[in-house]
């Protein structure tokens, strides 16, 4: 691995540039995206023969559910890296994970209840995606309080680290309880439509909002852990250079 | 000053040693989760119509949520006393392993705690209507969910030292981890009530009682020390 | 490796605030080092962050050569810190405090701690009154005689001399010659000077005295 860039990368100064060069770009790339998912999962694809158009929130339902998972991966990952190394600017990038996952959760479990009204006959189901869902939900909303329960900085920092790799552990074993729990009483069955078992014309606008999710939350990371950055340096000498060349250019 | 040096194991011990002198001299505080465990349990049959089947049926959910919810009301005073005067600073600092020296009051803590619901446990679920052929499984159940929730809530504990409203946060971040305890303790305890064998279930709660006693102590005394910074 | 505490180009932040700015000097046995700064300029900081509480941004520690980082526990038996907080349970007597405090490090020995609490001036306490009927100064004279007790080389002493009376500011003064002049050490912040005439005495005044 090129320790050099990943020294390089843990300034603050070289992310604040990094992350404003980068952050549009893929905030573009995510649009374009988005926009071909979209036109390919509501207009292409064609209507399922059980549900019809009713499945077509899986576009914005399961893209979701994946990034909740995928951002409390990263956010723990980043914690662990900022608590064993001592890597300030990894606390700053976990934190702008935070609130980001929280959403993505929270629109997978809303898209997930309205999705249930039409398939189910109602809005909340006891089913092993939902409830798994609610407990990251919990996860994030738990670090984000611990994150603001605590005054100092670096020990909210550190805190929030230990509880992100805490809890990383568990997603899989609440995952699994969840669903072993689930499996033992009757109730209606989970919804199957994401699986591989769906046709090409269904699966890759779905693949492509996956893809547009991801690159929409690297932008929104990238911009938060920013702004995060801006905040912690306050007093940098680099700082007030950069906003005095930003001024200047403007 | 000049005997030979304290083992971890020593130090340990002598840690328990304390903690329990000093509950034994302060017992309000440590019956205090015992008696709510009580009174809670005996809500439950007030709160519906005590009709046998229905309390029976109920009488897992009912047991686990109270031991869920006692545990935290009892893991809130882990680390407070010890917080507050220093002493938790002086052990970060006595040259012995901090991690022995933390599960020593975890252990401790338990058997203050969580053993008298362990062995109420049985007591409160038979008052629901389970019958006494239950109880070897109820109490086997509760006892490894309550020894998992005592080593998962001193992560929790050690994150929320000395914070005010601490109490209310604890509770937000050890629930949702220890809601596997829950589903696997409390599936446990229906099959036992049923006369269903209940070995699966307590097998899988071992388990996360052995992966509980491996990694949580560590991430105890991590969060312990960051307390401390 | 003989007994000795380097602390090199230490740099510390707290929050946003860059509170140690190159922290650099080193002590041989027999050398106390009282840190007579300022409230908030850090005296409180450098302790914890020789005694390991703290991580240093920048710098780096050592004990008889060896980093501190490397083997955290065998420096911590080398050290004693006193801070703020006496660490003493209220519930306990005077000597079931002492009793449990050594069983930590080298087992206790009851004769042994009588004679501590003679040498604090505690010895007339009735064996059976709980610290907490015990007065500030009294309780802080008992950490005292755990500090005696201990026997550590290096001792990081915050505030040592708060809530004891004149009486005990003497106590203090003699523990530290005895420690000093057998070859120990000791670091004190303090925000009164305390007159001890003993090893090789400095003073700092401020952080920036002896910066790097």
């Amino acid at each position: 691995m090129n320790w050099v860039w990943f020294h390089r990368f843990g300034s603050p100064p070289y992310f604040y540039r990094f992350a404003g060069r980068w952050a549009p770009w893929f905030m573009g790339i995510a649009v374009v995206l988005l926009a071909v998912g979209l036109y390919g999962g509501l207009v292409v694809a064609p209507a399922d023969y059980f549900q019809s158009d009713a499945f077509r929130i899986i576009y914005v339902h399961v893209p979701s559910a994946y990034l909740s998972l995928m951002t409390y991966t990263w956010m723990a990952l980043a914690a662990a890296i900022g608590l064993i190394w001592r890597i300030k600017i990894c606390h700053a990038i976990a934190a702008a994970c935070a609130p980001a996952g929280a959403s993505f959760t929270a629109v997978s479990l809303a898209t997930g209840m309205i999705w249930g009204q039409p398939t189910w006959g109602t809005y909340w189901a006891w089913d092993p995606r939902i409830v798994s869902q609610l407990f990251v939900l919990f996860f994030f909303l738990g670090y984000i309080a611990l994150r603001g329960a605590i005054e100092d900085r670096d020990r909210a920092d550190r805190a929030s680290a230990v509880l992100a790799i805490v809890g990383v552990i568990n997603v899989p074993i609440v995952h699994f309880s969840v669903d072993w729990w689930r499996s033992l009483h009757q109730g209606p069955t989970l919804m199957r439509a994401d699986g591989p078992s769906m046709p090409m014309s269904m699966a890759w606008p779905l693949l492509v909002m996956i893809g547009a999710y991801t690159f929409y939350f690297v932008a929104i990371m990238l911009m938060r852990a920013r702004a995060e950055v801006l905040r912690r340096e306050r007093g940098g000498a680099w700082l007030r250079e950069e906003l005095a060349r930003a001024g200047a250019a403007a | 000053m000049s005997a030979a040096r304290r083992s971890a194991l020593q130090a340990a011990s002598s840690v328990m040693q304390r903690d329990l002198l000093l509950a034994f001299r302060r017992p309000g505080e440590w019956l205090q989760p015992l008696a709510f465990f009580a009174l809670v349990t005996t809500l439950f049959p007030l709160a519906m119509d005590p009709e046998a089947a229905l309390l029976r049926q109920l009488a897992p959910a009912a047991l686990w949520v109270t031991l869920l919810l006692t545990s935290l009301l009892a893991l809130d005073f882990l680390y407070r006393e010890d917080g507050r005067d220093g002493t938790l600073e002086q052990y970060a600092v006595s040259g012995q392993s901090f991690t022995a020296l933390l599960l020593a009051k975890t252990v401790t803590h338990w058997l203050l705690t969580g053993l008298p619901l362990v062995l109420a446990g049985p007591l409160a679920a038979m008052s629901l209507g389970a019958p006494p052929s239950a109880m070897p499984g109820v109490f086997f159940a509760l006892l490894l969910g309550s020894i998992s929730l005592s080593l998962i809530g001193s992560i929790g504990a050690g994150l929320t030292l000395g914070l005010r409203r601490g109490g209310a946060l604890l509770s937000l971040l050890v629930l949702p981890l220890v809601m596997p305890v829950l589903v696997f303790g409390a599936r446990a305890t229906a099959l036992a009530i049923a006369g269903d064998e209940a070995s699966g279930a307590l097998y899988l709660l071992a388990a996360m009682g052995v992966l509980a006693l491996t990694l949580a102590p560590l991430a105890a005394a991590a969060a312990v020390r960051i307390s401390l910074e | 490796m003989d007994a000795r505490l380097e602390v090199l180009n230490l740099h510390l932040w707290r929050g946003d605030r860059h509170l140690l700015r190159g922290v650099h000097f080193a002590l041989e046995p027999g050398d106390a080092l009282q840190l007579l700064w300022p409230n908030g300029a850090g005296k409180t900081s450098l302790l914890r962050c020789i005694a390991g509480f703290l991580h240093a941004e920048e710098g780096t520690i050592r004990w008889r050569g060896v980093p501190v980082d490397a083997d955290r526990d065998a420096f911590h038996w080398d050290m004693a810190y006193l801070g703020h907080e006496t660490a003493m349970k209220a519930d306990l007597t005077a000597m079931e405090n002492l009793r449990f405090a050594c069983a930590l490090r080298h087992g206790p020995d009851d004769a042994a701690l009588r004679i501590a609490l003679q040498t604090v001036g505690l010895a007339q306490l009735d064996p059976q009154q709980p610290a907490r009927s015990l007065s500030a100064g009294q309780r802080r004279r008992l950490a005292l005689a755990r500090l005696s007790l201990w026997g550590a080389r290096l001792w990081l002493l915050d505030e040592p001399a708060s809530n004891l009376d004149a009486a005990g500011q003497a106590v203090l003064a003699t523990l530290l010659r005895e420690h000093l002049a057998a070859g120990g050490m000791a670091i004190l912040a303090t925000h009164a000077s305390l007159a001890v005439d003993a090893g090789r005495w400095q003073t700092w005044g401020s952080p920036a005295e002896k910066a790097a």
